[in-house]
């Protein structure tokens, strides 16, 4: 019965050709603008460390003075030095790390390169470890590196193609900013989106080139990016920050199991208090806790234009596919000369209406796969874009099947109505005016 | 008119066609005034003026390697010196950041010495006595910066400044009876008085995100010369001698020291492409609203004469019989035109509604305006001519169905 009925509808469908061009046309546009936007959101919102995310978590403090104080407010985004370092030292979590972001001057050996700046992350050994980084040569540095203040540093492999043309190099030396640094790893290609540890620098940033221990960063005085909040009479001296009133750190924690998050919590709260007994925090016990997607949450990762332009997207298919109603319903109730017929001659009300829902479902399939190719075309614009997440713009297979399912679903929907209406029509009214 | 209770009958045999064509209209009606009203935003931003003289200008950024920060100050001066012997280049001034550079200082300031909180934020340039003439602003009272008032300072610990030129914004904030010219100013957390020496008419922020909307002019330029790696050479090419600029003025400085990084990605760039760059997010916004403003009001259209078609075809014999009884064809054709004002009518209304509705909506979500009502007009007016535009043609073939058509049986 399926093929009479595509067959039907193949023929209906060519019988007015600019009608069902107009559907398909406005199906397909709809579905191209809805799926663009969508798959960009759906990249943007993505989950950055897919199987580790769920362990990891970001602790707020509230380490300011009792100016401007207002209770329940979110505590600031970044720790202190003094703090970082006592949660660090404390090691309550399965890992932690702290860090924050740089750059660095490069100088390389090679005499045909010029010097260089490169982004770089100063942080801690665990930093590895916790975000499963894969390593092409090598391997992180130890805690006892961190206390140290080893001139080691791990690379990325853009940076390893550039300066050793992909060569294992390490073992060997990397100049910057005058200092000789020993490569004790190559990390593989690693670029987790969002970049979620620090979402300063360009929320869609890739990750750095460089990773060197926090402490020794701080000894050799590198060039700290990201931003940098004080209170009090915290000048922010950047030779200093150690004993500022200024938050400028970012500390990541792994929890394991959800036992361990209460504990840490607890553990939070509890150094709180201390530090207000020793004076140095003085606003009431505020502490937070989020996992990371969370914290993507939070600090609004997604850009607004982005989920503006997907709302738009949608009111646009909703409006294409009210059209779609409108004409659909135009073109079968013209046929309800010939539906009649059917219907006297033994067809029932659900056998007409499987035909017309058929004919809804070709359009609807026609229109999926010309929006499809919209798509395609809408994310290469985007990709060509500026903004620093345009490279991430593709199609995945959920996306891929999501707009199918979109496109036929919304269309058989939009057909029910018409269907409906048609499925109504008494036979014998139409044959009595033929 | 007489009309309307006839059409009003015919319409209630037509349920179904009739709301789903108002909807069309209201739905459409309310993405397209919310549109419009974006890109308005949008372009008065993209439009929105620096203050600077921007043709025949470019922008340099350089930072030193291997030198410590604290010696780099003659470096800096040999850069200008070998910049400004440049035949083409008019005037240069390094300076921590420029307007719309995407990246600089900002500050809040005080006129009461005591005051816990400041009267206005600002943006702080710091440059020396070329800045106003490479800028090419417009001085309105007061003076430029004197060579002996240029200091050379240390960005971590900054010297207060003596003399300061501010944005006529931030004059008019900070002092708003006017007479602010040598007028005082606190400066962050500064205890000693920045006396006003100019007023220019206009500098913007370095910035151009929606955030910086309460503050876009304030500004104001300290007469200080940072020592530090990292530099902004803006340079004024004598008129239309840019483009030999843009050559020779990367070569010069590499020539004069090789120890630096001027970023192969936007450092050396014309201040047009500074300018498209900081705005190529909201151009990007404002061209692809306008589009789909555009595709959705064909398709509204396409949509309506789809349905009037079918309607047309449908009451041919009673065109036929209304024109066997007298009707003029100019009656049919009013006829259709009325039916679909009506629905039209119908629409926008439910659209105005609906378009104020998401408005409201999306001020709660992003960081967006009231919609003003000016723009529901517009859209209400180009929806009723688009819908009678749309109908024109069915309605036309309509009048021109014969009367002999009353006594057809098909």
């Amino acid at each position: 019965m399926f093929g009479y009925y595509l067959d039907l509808a193949l023929r209906s469908l060519k019988r007015n050709k600019m009608l069902t061009a107009l559907m398909v046309l406005a199906i397909a546009l709809g579905i191209g603008a809805s799926m663009t936007t969508l798959t960009v959101l759906h990249v943007l919102s993505g989950d950055p460390l897919p199987g580790a995310s769920a362990t990891l978590f970001y602790p707020q403090l509230d380490p300011q003075d009792m100016d401007g104080y207002e209770p329940d407010r979110e505590p600031p985004r970044q720790v202190t030095w003094i703090d970082g370092m006592n949660l660090l030292h404390a090691r309550r979590a399965d890992h932690q790390a702290l860090m924050t972001g740089g750059a660095v001057p490069v100088q390389p050996a090679q005499s045909g390169l010029d010097p260089f700046y490169s982004d770089a992350r100063y942080t801690s050994s665990d930093f590895f470890p916790m975000f499963q980084t894969p390593f092409l040569y090598g391997h992180g540095w130890s805690a006892a590196d961190d206390e140290g203040k080893a001139r080691v540093v791990v690379i990325s492999r853009s940076l390893n193609d550039k300066l050793f043309g992909g060569k294992d190099s390490t073992g060997q030396t990397l100049r910057m900013k005058d200092t000789a640094f020993s490569i004790v790893g190559v990390l593989d290609e690693w670029r987790p989106n969002p970049h979620f540890y620090d979402v300063n620098m360009g929320n869609y940033a890739s990750s750095e080139d460089v990773f060197l221990p926090l402490a020794t960063a701080r000894q050799l005085q590198l060039d700290r990016n990201g931003s940098m909040d004080c209170w009090g009479n915290g000048g922010g001296d950047e030779s200093n920050l150690e004993n500022a009133p200024c938050v400028w750190l970012q500390f990541w924690v792994q929890l394991d199991s959800p036992a361990k998050v209460a504990d840490y919590k607890a553990f939070l709260a509890n150094y709180s208090r201390e530090q207000k007994a020793l004076g140095r925090f003085q606003r009431p016990v505020n502490v937070r806790l989020s996992g990371l997607m969370e914290w993507l949450d939070i600090n609004k990762v997604v850009p607004g234009d982005v989920r503006l332009q997907a709302w738009l997207a949608l009111g646009f298919l909703l409006v294409c596919l009210v059209n779609t109603v409108g004409l659909m319903l135009a073109k079968f109730l013209r046929r309800a000369g010939e539906l009649g017929v059917r219907r006297a001659l033994g067809a029932s009300r659900r056998e007409v209406f499987a035909q017309l829902l058929v004919e809804s479902g070709v359009v609807g399939l026609a229109g999926g796969v010309c929006g499809l190719l919209l798509a395609f075309g809408g994310l290469w614009l985007v990709r060509r874009q500026p903004s620093d997440y345009a490279a991430l713009a593709h199609l995945d297979m959920t996306m891929l099947l999501a707009t199918f399912l979109l496109a036929v679903g919304s269309t058989l929907l939009a057909g029910l109505l018409p269907a409906w209406r048609a499925c109504q029509i008494t036979p014998a009214l139409q044959l009595k005016s033929q | 008119m007489l009309q309307i209770k006839p059409i009003l009958a015919a319409l209630r045999r037509h349920k179904a066609g009739t709301i789903l064509i108002a909807l069309q209209i209201a739905l459409t009606l309310a993405i397209v005034c919310n549109a419009l009203f974006i890109i308005g935003q949008r372009l008065e931003r993209v439009r929105r003026p620096t203050g600077m003289v921007e043709t025949d200008l470019m922008a340099i950024q350089s930072r030193f390697v291997g030198t410590e920060e604290n010696k780099t100050s003659p470096l800096i001066k040999a850069d200008l010196q070998a910049l400004r012997q440049l035949p083409g280049v008019q005037d240069v001034v390094s300076l921590n950041s420029y307007p719309l550079r995407g990246g600089g200082w900002s500050t809040g300031v005080r006129t009461d010495v005591d005051a816990k909180n400041s009267k206005a934020h600002t943006t702080q340039y710091f440059g020396d006595e070329h800045t106003l003439g490479t800028m090419g602003l417009h001085l309105l009272e007061g003076r430029n910066f004197r060579a002996d008032e240029i200091m050379q300072a240390d960005p971590q610990a900054l010297p207060d400044s003596a003399a300061i030129i501010v944005s006529k914004a931030l004059a008019d904030k900070l002092y708003p009876e006017g007479h602010a010219l040598g007028k005082p100013v606190y400066i962050g957390d500064s205890k000693s008085p920045s006396t006003i020496v100019g007023i220019v008419e206009r500098l913007g922020v370095p910035w151009n995100g929606t955030w910086t909307d309460s503050f876009y002019e304030n500004s104001l330029i300290q007469p200080v010369q940072l020592v530090s790696s990292f530099t902004n050479y803006l340079i004024r090419a004598k008129p239309g001698q840019l483009a030999d600029v843009l050559k020779a003025a990367p070569a010069a400085l590499v020539k004069v020291n090789r120890m630096r990084v001027i970023p192969s990605e936007r450092g050396v760039r014309t201040f047009a492409q500074v300018r498209e760059y900081a705005y190529k997010g909201d151009r990007g916004m404002a061209i692809l609203m306008g589009v789909v403003c555009l595709v959705l009001l064909a398709i509204t259209a396409a949509g309506i004469v789809g349905l009037t078609s079918f309607w047309v075809g449908q009451r041919r014999k009673q065109i036929g019989v209304r024109r066997a009884l007298g009707a003029t064809q100019r009656d049919i054709l009013g006829y259709f035109l009325t039916e679909n004002l009506l629905i039209g009518v119908a629409g926008v209304a439910i659209g105005a509604l609906l378009a104020i509705g998401m408005n409201l909506w999306l001020v709660t979500q992003f960081e967006m305006a009231r919609l003003s009502l000016a723009y529901v007009l517009v859209g209400v007016v180009a929806l009723l001519l688009l819908g009678q535009g749309a109908v024109l043609a069915p309605a036309m073939r309509a009048s021109r169905v014969p009367p002999v058509e009353a006594t057809r049986s098909v």
